[in-house]
Parts: C-alpha cells; structure tokens; sequence
C-alpha cells in the first residue's frame, strides 16, 4: 500500500503533495529539474479565455518571512494552453489541476467548459481569488451569492470536478466554502494570497506598479492554519490546502488542521526541488511515526468533538 | 546545468562604498558558460530574507572553480546587508549558472567592441571583457557611476583596454553620463554589450541604433527561472500587447532592439 496516495474526487494523486497554481508556469521549467510524474499533481498557472500580458512591472517585493507578488494573470490564453501547455504535460503520469480565471461570469464558463475537455485535466480550480485584477478575480470571491451562482454555472458545464480556491481578504471564509458547496463544489483550495503593501523606505511609494500585491509565503501560514482548521469542520468538502509551505512538517500541520492534501507556491521559488523533498521527507514520517497512512493525520488538531472525512486511497 | 550547491566563500571584502566582491568556491562554477549569466542565492538557511538574490557573475575562474560576484548593499537589514557580514569559510547555497549571457564570437579578432557599464551594472562586463580581449577583439569600456566613492574596478578594466570614467557629479572622470562620453569617441564600433539602470540602456541603444548591440536587462525576480513571470518586458514591435520575454530566463541579455527597455 502507498501510504501516500490519497483519492479525492476527479483526482488520484501519488502522494498529497502539488505546486500551487501561479508558482509553477505549466510545469516545463521547473521540469528541468526533477521528473514532474513524482508529484501529487500539478495545478497549472491561471488560464484566461484571452491571452493576457497581466500588470506592469515591478511584480514582486520581499517582505518578511514572505513576498508580495501582482503578476496580474499574464497566461498565453485557452486556445494556446489547450494546444500547447496541456498536451505537453501529456508526456507526465500526473493529473493536471487547471486554474480558471476570468472577468466575466461568461469567460469562467466558457474557459472551464473547453479545458475541462483535457483529457489530463482531471479538475478545475475555480479562481475566484485573485486579488491583483481590476474586473472579475477576488469580486466573485468576497460575495457569498454570486461565488454560489458561479460555481453552480460552472459545474454545469465541467466535464470534470470543480474546486473553488478561496481568498482570506473576506470577513467570513467559512461562509465563502458553505456558499460554493451549496452552488456544487466538489472541494476548496485554499487560501489565495492576503492583500498587501510594501512601500519604499525613501519615496514612501509603494514598490510594486499594481501598488497592492498577495502576501504569500510562511508569514501567512498561521491564517491559513486558522481557516482551514475551521473551514474543515463546517464543510464535509476536501480540502487542498496552501499557505507557506516549506518542509514536511508545514504539511503535517495542514494535515492536522483537516487539509486532504497540501500545495507549494512560494518555496518553489526559493528551491526548485522543494516538491520532490517534501515528497521524500513525508515518506520518512509515516515510516517514523508508524502511520498506517499520512491521512491518519488529517483532522488531529480538532479535538474529540472533531468530525472527519477520510480521503486515503 | 543549472545547479543548486552550498558554495564556500573563499574571499570577499568591501571595494567601494556599499559595494563588495564575494568570491565563491565550487563545482557548480564548471557549469557557467558565458559572461553576463548570473546566480540566485540564498542569503540564509530559513525564510529571513525568503527569497533568493539574483547576483551577476563578474568573473569566473575555472582552474581554480571560483567565481566572483560583485553586488550592492540595498540598505540596513537588507538581505545583501545579511550577505556582506558572512565571512570567509562560510557557505551560501548558490542555484545557477541562469540566464543567457553576452555572445562573445560575433566580433572577429581585430574589431572593436565598446562595452558601457553602469552602477550594479558593470561587473558582469568584466568576465564579457576578458573573453572578448582573449579573442583579440579590442575592446573600450565606458562604466558609469553616481560618484567617485561608488567606482570599482578601473584598474581591472584598465588593465584589458581603454577606460573611460563618468560619474554624475563629476566627482571622477567626465561629469555626466556614458553617452556624454560615447560623444566624444572618434572610433568605429563593431558591436556594443551594455549592462545598467533601464534609463542608461535606452539612450546607449538610441545613440548606438546604427550598431550591433548586446543588452543586459535588470528587473525584481521571483524564481529566476521563468516559472512566476516576474521580471517580464515587453517585445518590441508587438502590436498585441501580449508578447513578452522573461529577463530571467529568456534573458538577461537580449540583442539590442529586442525587447522594450
């Protein structure tokens, strides 16, 4: 038995571990490095009915223990991603997780209905979270009604499971995955980044052009601990979490606060092998801590009244 | 390749006001090709600075599988501030070399090559200047600076070929700018590499417009291989809007008239 592999609906992944969409292009660069078919699965960068250029630069700032980052969904478009970055990931046994992004209720439509035809494209990941977009993004994320009624079009014309990835920057997140999970979600991803500034020490101008950037990296990790551990135990939806995930043990914490599987964003840029070596370092701790599987995990943080939903393959 | 390696610093010492030359040694240096390439490094084990600092390489010593790398210390609790207290003997984890470098066999032994430099921007012409001088190529050097106490190098550029200085307040060598000197040349240029702040790169491409050109872009980076699309520009010519070329990994060096600066 692969005390790794984990099912969850549209996906059998190997082991719980994917990078994050946005952190990862569509796989080739970072296929320089390692075989990309050692992951759990890939969800690729956001895809747009159009090609986009996204935001001027500068697109990144440090800040401390995370970056700052308003790339503003540059992708090369549907037609393109369909024709070129999908049927490439084709050469890899790893299903692919497509991000869906748009400015209109119609473009999520019409995008998740073309790429969900993918045959790797074994789920969507609704993005309706970005924050660094002026029209459509983090407004179908911050409105419990209209995340619902997306959701539900959607579903209606996927042909595979849809996940919706969910931003902090709203009072309530619990109340955000009850609505997609009313409008059909087959899961949540969770959390997007936090909204931003970093200004310049001698103009006081903010250093990035979109001004406002998404937090990212281990300083949002404990926010993103606090929803998943409650959005987990409101909602019976599996939950991919993310958040400043460094090593094995950052995992383990997802794990513990009810995450079925965990993403990498940005310490794929601070180590390009990250992924693989977390993969490796999960296998030593179900070794070392005599796990029947790393699930047994899932949940642990909740304390007796805690309710859990297994997802082990 | 491109590696990712803990390198030892065999050297490294302050050689101008917030300037410093860190010099490092390892295998990983077998792998840099060509001048102008640069490294990402990991300042510090854990997230405090979290992200890597791209860093051109200034010269590379194959013999001895060391290179040099010269860099700019941003400002107090910076990460390169971090970088310029590690002393001698202790590691830094270096991912590289990346990026595609200056081309050195498009000019034949005997022509001329003029390489402008300037700030931050100067080092990686260097190495570019030893490769080029090798070949025969004769080269001039125009490096830029702000003022006298922030220029490095002359005597190492002096020793490959001529060297003109320009600081912007006329502390040390021609008041003003690089194209304030290129003015003044009374000499063929077969091809020109430069490498400095996007304002400097726009007038010496503009003045050099009848010449062929190298050009070495700087832009904030995240991964620094192509994967977050940080440090794009745009193409020119592109009437789409949408075309682009990523410093890191297209880059940082483009033929002149390539990419919008």
């Amino acid at each position: 038995m692969n005390r790794l592999a984990i099912e969850l609906p549209g996906l059998s992944l190997k082991n719980p571990i994917m990078p994050a969409s946005g952190c990862f292009g569509f796989g080739k660069e970072y296929s320089q490095f390692y075989d990309l078919s050692e992951l759990g699965a890939i969800m690729i960068k956001a895809t747009t009915k159009e090609a986009r250029f996204g935001n001027p630069t500068p697109r990144v700032a440090e800040t401390s223990s995370g970056m700052l980052n308003a790339i503003g969904l540059q992708n090369p478009g549907l037609d393109h991603v369909m024709a070129n970055e999908l049927p490439w990931l084709t050469q890899f046994d790893v299903p692919i997780i497509a991000n869906v992004a748009g400015s209109t209720l119609e473009d999520y439509i019409d995008v998740a209905r073309v790429i969900s035809t993918a045959e790797n494209v074994k789920a969507l990941e609704l993005n309706i979270s970005c924050p660094n977009v002026k029209d459509g993004g983090i407004a179908f994320g911050t409105d419990p009604k209209t995340a619902r009624e997306l959701t539900a079009r959607v579903k209606e014309v996927s042909e595979v499971p849809v996940y919706v990835k969910l931003s902090p920057n709203v009072t309530s997140i619990t109340e955000m995955a009850l609505a997609v999970e009313e409008g059909g979600a087959d899961g949540l991803t969770m959390i997007n980044t936090l909204v931003g500034m970093r200004l310049d020490r001698k103009t006081g101008n903010p250093i990035i052009a979109n001004k406002t950037g998404g937090l990212s990296g281990p300083a949002i990790k404990p926010v993103a601990i606090r929803m998943v551990y409650e959005v987990s135990q409101r909602t019976a939806l599996p939950i991919i979490a993310m958040g400043g995930v460094q090593d094995s043990y950052d995992v383990v914490d997802y794990l513990s606060a009810g995450a079925s599987a965990v993403a990498v964003g940005t310490q794929n840029f601070v180590d390009p092998f990250a992924c693989p070596a977390i993969i490796e370092d999960l296998s030593k701790i179900v070794k070392e801590w005599e796990l029947e599987h790393i699930l047994d995990l899932k949940g642990r943080s909740w304390g007796k009244h805690g309710k859990t939903a297994n997802h082990r393959a | 390749m491109i590696q990712k390696q803990d390198m030892i610093i065999v050297s490294h010492k302050q050689i101008a006001d917030h300037i410093f030359e860190l010099t490092l040694r390892g295998s990983l240096t077998n792998e840099m090709t060509s001048p102008g390439q640069f490294v990402h490094v990991k300042i510090m084990n854990g997230s405090e600075p979290l992200l890597r600092r791209p860093i051109s390489i200034c010269s590379i010593d194959r013999e001895n599988e060391q290179f040099t790398m010269l860099y700019r210390v941003s400002g107090s609790g910076s990460g390169t501030s971090t970088l310029s207290q590690l002393m001698k003997g202790f590691t830094v984890n270096v991912l590289g070399p990346l990026g595609n470098g200056f081309p050195v066999d498009e000019l034949e032994e005997g022509q001329t090559a003029l390489l402008v430099g300037g700030g931050i921007g100067v080092p990686p012409l260097y190495e570019l200047s030893k490769r080029l001088t090798s070949r025969g190529v004769k080269v001039i050097h125009i490096l830029g600076f702000q003022e006298q106490k922030v220029v490095f190098y002359k005597e190492e550029f002096t020793a490959l070929g001529e060297t003109y200085i320009a600081t912007v307040d006329g502390s040390f060598g021609t008041k003003g700018f690089v194209t304030d000197v290129i003015d003044k040349l009374d000499v063929t240029i077969d091809g020109y590499y430069t490498c400095g702040p996007a304002p400097m790169l726009r007038a010496v491409e503009q003045k050099l417009s009848g010449v062929d050109g190298y050009i070495s872009m700087e832009q904030r980076m995240g991964c620094g291989v192509g994967a977050c699309l940080a440090c794009v520009c745009h193409v020119q010519g592109d009437d789409t809007g949408t075309a682009y070329k990523k410093v890191c990994s297209d880059g940082p060096v483009f033929k002149s008239k390539v990419v919008v600066v």
